[in-house]
Parts: structure tokens; C-alpha cells; sequence
């Protein structure tokens, strides 16, 4: 065989075998949805997936297996998150984007991916030791005397672990994600668009709030929707400070039981229950599917965005 | 004015929430730091649990230290090695605006938004197919698929920028799409890609929820592929979850190690762009 005739066979090899492996890649997300489902498929068997959806009664020991205090609770946390983190992460991601010199933007930038890397158990440590204590000792007893009245904020909740806790951490740490996301979509709105708009007079917040907020906003659309959907599956930090409490919350000082939580919590001992590592495994499969939701929403949303700005 | 001073009020509002996160980053590491420093010491750092260990008697973490590290090292590089294959044929062998392009990438964007339980959960019904037990294996896979959209998507990215006109310039001297890149992509890409590696380990020796179920835990050194393995962020967890403070005071100090470790990649990574971006052509 010729050098020439070597190296192309080379070529082609090359290009299958990595073709296959990005085809692969393409497919894992789906192996692992069956691969889920197909461990999940004993209990859905007996139990239909609606029942297993909106059934609050979590009793493995008698085969009773209903999600619907853990989704809840993982709502509950989420949402909080998101109400605390969605403003300040807009308003960084806009000051990053429109007023910070660039020097500082330097400086910044690499703080926010700082808060990024910090492993999640060390998220969960800092709740422990800092945020639940706060809620325990200050803002518990304060909302006992001043907010008893409004039924979401009843605070008889003494342990300082539940949902308000967790929202708090968990908020902390989709900041990088929010405000990276959304400082890019603000920057990418064309210049001339900025100018135009500073030229006819309006101060440099008008142009923000007239122009590249209006231009960027689906692009901070699918931020957030980013940021809610890492939150949702955010799984160590948020178990280590929300108190595992398998009840529906009524009040944000709640202890609540999220659905990563559940799964985590107890992989120790779903061998030796039947059909328990079956739920534990459809609680996962359910979890993906609702993250995966969210994440195509927010792809298909931040896609069409590039295809406007363009 | 009015505004003005609406300016004025947002401008304030925009630096407070400037204050706010990078103050809970400072808060959080100093949180660490003040706690951690103090539980710290040389038997923490080279041995591995003597008996009793969690009820305070002597011993260290070493087990999950070099266990991370372990675990870590084989997931990175597995990961490194499916995801150079994928970022070069996404880069050099389809149409940039291939519908199998535009695919892959999705399903990519789709995997980085995957929680790692779910990983942890299928590493562990592959683990089950396999008839295997939580292991350093088992870890690593599930490390690995964690890592996997990091590394892709970071090395098309750094990829993404080598400059046209040396893809022309080989392809025009005869060079095959493999040697194009193999010999011009990645060195050229090397810096960046060093990056992506450092930034995929730092992400995967964190993580805790993936490695739960399909890593186990054990108080003895990594010593085969097939037993469990220790971690760090585990480490942490479960040296909480005791009720003695000596031993939670541990976890402080695992906490810091772990801190360290991934921080010490984050500067390692700005000092090794700033020295590797020498070799490349502009």
C-alpha cells in the first residue's frame, strides 16, 4: 500500500471512529432516560405514573411510593432561589456588561467563575455553619413576632434547617450561572443599537432599559431558566440545610424533603426493600425529565435569541 | 432630574449586588478557612482512619484525598480522550452547519445541565448491568459523563479559535483532515485546551452527588480499580453527618483541603495560559 493510500485510510478510520463516538454522545442523554426508566419499570408496573406522580404517601415499607411531597418540596426550594438570586444576578450581569471599565470586568469575572468551582458539599458547609444559624437565631424569632400573621411566612420551625436555609445557599451558588449567561446576552446587542438610543439623549440606564434589556430579553429569559433548572437538581448542598422532612411545606421556615435529597439520602438502603431502588431510580428518571425540559426550553429560547441578533 | 437620579438609584443598586456576590464568596471562603485552619494538622494529611477514628480518635483523610485524586485523574482523562475525538470531528470532519453538528451540540448544552445525582444514578444501573459493586471504576465512569459536555464544549470553543487561514495552509500543503488535527489543531489549541482539562478535574474532584452511589466509601487507601474508593466531598459529608465535634471539626478541615485543591487548579490554570500561549501562532 502506498504512503498516500495509507494516510487517507488513516483519515477515513479516524473519521468513523470519532463520528461514532459523537454519535454516541448525542444518544447518551436518551441510554440514560432508558436506562432509568427500565430500573424504574418494576414499580410502574404496579403502580401507574400518575398515582406515582400526585400521591403524597411515602411508605416503602408497605410498596407506597408517591412523589408529590418531594417535587413540592423541590419547587419550593427552587422557586425561593430563584426570587433571591434572579434580581442581584440582573443587576451585576448589567453592570458587568454596561458600566464596569474593563479592568474591573477582568477582575470581576474571574471571582464570579471562582464561585462556580467551589465543590457543592463546601456550599452546604457554609449553610450549616453560617446561613442556618442566621435563620435559627435572627430571622426566625423576628418573623415569629412581627410576620406570624401571613401564612407563608409562619415561622414554628426552631431547627433554623428548611427551605428558607436552603434557598438561600442554593441562590448563592447559580449566581455564576445567571450572571455569566446574562452579562453575554447584554453584550452581544449591537453597538449602534446603544449609540443610537444615547444620541437621542436618554441617559445611559434609558438605553438599558429601553434598548439592550428589551433587545437581550430572551437571552435573560433563558438564563434564568438555566439557572432554575441547575437548581433543581442541585442535590449536597441543598440535602446538607433543608432539614429531610417528607411533609408538604406550608411556610418558607418548613423543613422539606426535595426529590434529589430523597434519592441521595437513601441509596444506602434500597437494596433491601423491594421495589425500593426501583422508585429511587424513577425519582431520578423523573427529576431528569423535568430538568431536561427546562434546559431544551432554555437552548431553543437563548438559539432563536442568536438568530435575531444576527 | 428625574432621570437622572433614577440612574443614580440603579447605578447604587447594581454595586450593592456587586458587594453582595463577591461578598459571599469572600464569606464563604473565609468561613472556610476560619474553621478549617484550626482543625488542620500533618496527621490529617498523611494517614488514613485508624479504628475509632470517628469517635475522635486518631487517623487522617489521606484515603480520601488520594482517592479523589484518583478518581479525578481517571475520570479527567477518560473524559479527555472521548472529548477530543468529538470536539475535532465537530471541528474538522462535518459541515460546521450540519444538522448532526447542530445535534450533537444540543445534546451536549442538554448533558451539561444534567444533575450529577442522575449521573450517579446511571452510573449505578451500570454498574448493576455489570455486576459490579460501587468501585474506583464506577467512579470514575460517572465522573467522566459528568465531565464530558465540560471538556467538548470547552475544547470546540478554544478550538474554535485557531485561525482559518492554518486549517487553508495545511489542507493546501496535502496534510489529511486527521494530520490537520492532530498536528495544527491541538498544538495550536494546547493552551486552551490545557484549561478545559484543569477546569473539567476541578469540577469532577468536587462533586459528591455522582460519586455517592457508584464510588462507595472506605477507610483504606485506593489500591484496585474494583474496590470502593474514598472522596473528599464525601469525606465532608459524612464526617458532618456524626454527632461528635471533634470529628465534625474534620470535616472542616477536609472542606479546606478540598477548597485548596480546586482553587490551587483555578491559578494553576491562569499562570499556565499566560506561560503556554507563547508557542502559538496569531
Amino acid at each position: 500500500m502506498s504512503a498516500g493510500r495509507w494516510r487517507r485510510l488513516k483519515d477515513r478510520l479516524a473519521g468513523r471512529v470519532m463520528g461514532a463516538l459523537a454519535f454516541l454522545v448525542a444518544m447518551l442523554v436518551f441510554f440514560i432516560v432508558v436506562a432509568l426508566a427500565t430500573r424504574a419499570r418494576p414499580l410502574l408496573d404496579i403502580q401507574s405514573p400518575v398515582v406515582l406522580l400526585t400521591s403524597s404517601e411515602w411508605h416503602p415499607r408497605q410498596g407506597k411510593f408517591g412523589f408529590l411531597t418531594f417535587i413540592v418540596g423541590t419547587v419550593w426550594v427552587t422557586v425561593l432561589a430563584m426570587v433571591l438570586a434572579v434580581p442581584p444576578c440582573l443587576l451585576c450581569a448589567i453592570y458587568l456588561a454596561e458600566y464596569a471599565p474593563r479592568r474591573l470586568r477582568g477582575t470581576i469575572k474571574p471571582v464570579v467563575d471562582l464561585l462556580a468551582g467551589i465543590p457543592s458539599v463546601v456550599y452546604g458547609l457554609w449553610g450549616i455553619l453560617m446561613v442556618v444559624p442566621f435563620v435559627r437565631d435572627v430571622v426566625t424569632p423576628l418573623a415569629a413576632r412581627h410576620l406570624g400573621a401571613i401564612p407563608l411566612l409562619r415561622a414554628d420551625n426552631p431547627t433554623g434547617y428548611g427551605i428558607l436555609s436552603s434557598g438561600v445557599v442554593l441562590a448563592v451558588m447559580v449566581f455564576p450561572v445567571i450572571i455569566s449567561v446574562t452579562e453575554e446576552v447584554i453584550r452581544a446587542v449591537p453597538d449602534g443599537m446603544r449609540e443610537a438610543a444615547l444620541a437621542l439623549g436618554a441617559t445611559r440606564w434609558q438605553m438599558i432599559k429601553g434598548v439592550a434589556l428589551r433587545r437581550a430579553l430572551p437571552g435573560i429569559i433563558a438564563a434564568v431558566v438555566l439557572g432554575f433548572s441547575r437548581a433543581f437538581g442541585e442535590t449536597m448542598a441543598v440535602m446538607m440545610v433543608v432539614g429531610n422532612v417528607p411533609q408538604i411545606p406550608r411556610s418558607l421556615f418548613d423543613a422539606a424533603y426535595p426529590l434529589p435529597a430523597l434519592i441521595a439520602n437513601n441509596y444506602g438502603e434500597m437494596m433491601s426493600i423491594p421495589l425500593y431502588d426501583s422508585a429511587l431510580l424513577a425519582a431520578a428518571l423523573v427529576l431528569l425529565l423535568i430538568v431536561l425540559a427546562f434546559t431544551i426550553m432554555a437552548r431553543v429560547i437563548l438559539l432563536h435569541a442568536v438568530r435575531r441578533a444576527a | 432630574m428625574g432621570k437622572h437620579l433614577e440612574e443614580r438609584v440603579m447605578l447604587g443598586l447594581m454595586i450593592g449586588s456587586m458587594v453582595l456576590v463577591i461578598g459571599s464568596l469572600l464569606l464563604i471562603l473565609a468561613t472556610v478557612l476560619v474553621k478549617g485552619l484550626p482543625a488542620l494538622n500533618l496527621a490529617m494529611l498523611t494517614q488514613v482512619p485508624k479504628g475509632g477514628y470517628y469517635l475522635g480518635k486518631e487517623g487522617g483523610i489521606l484515603n480520601a484525598i488520594a482517592g479523589s485524586l484518583a478518581m479525578a485523574s481517571g475520570a479527567t482523562a477518560l473524559s479527555f480522550v472521548l472529548g477530543l475525538g468529538v470536539a475535532l470531528y465537530l471541528q474538522l470532519f462535518v459541515r460546521q452547519s450540519s444538522r448532526f453538528a447542530h445535534l450533537v451540540r444540543l445534546a451536549l448544552d442538554v448533558l451539561w445541565g444534567v444533575p450529577s445525582i442522575v449521573y450517579g444514578a446511571f452510573g449505578f444501573t451500570l454498574l448493576l448491568l455489570l455486576k459490579m459493586r460501587a468501585s474506583l471504576l464506577g467512579g470514575i465512569i460517572a465522573l467522566a459523563l459528568l465531565e464530558l459536555p465540560i471538556m467538548v464544549r470547552g475544547m470546540e470553543e478554544v478550538m474554535g479559535m485557531v485561525p482559518f487561514g492554518l486549517k487553508e495552509a495545511s489542507s493546501a500543503l496535502g496534510a489529511t483532515r486527521l494530520e490537520t488535527a492532530l498536528r495544527v489543531f491541538v498544538r495550536q489549541a494546547a493552551p486552551g485546551i490545557v484549561t478545559v482539562i484543569l477546569l473539567a478535574f476541578g469540577r469532577g474532584i468536587g462533586d459528591a452527588a455522582s460519586v455517592l452511589f457508584t464510588a462507595g466509601y472506605t477507610d483504606r487507601m485506593p489500591s484496585s480499580l474494583l474496590r470502593p474508593v474514598a472522596s473528599l466531598p464525601l469525606a465532608v459529608f459524612f464526617q458532618l453527618g456524626t454527632p461528635l465535634p471533634e470529628v465534625q471539626q474534620r470535616a472542616y478541615a477536609a472542606a479546606l483541603v478540598l477548597v485548596v485543591i480546586v482553587l490551587g487548579i483555578s491559578l494553576l490554570t491562569r499562570l499556565l495560559v499566560r506561560r503556554l500561549s507563547r508557542y502559538v501562532v496569531r
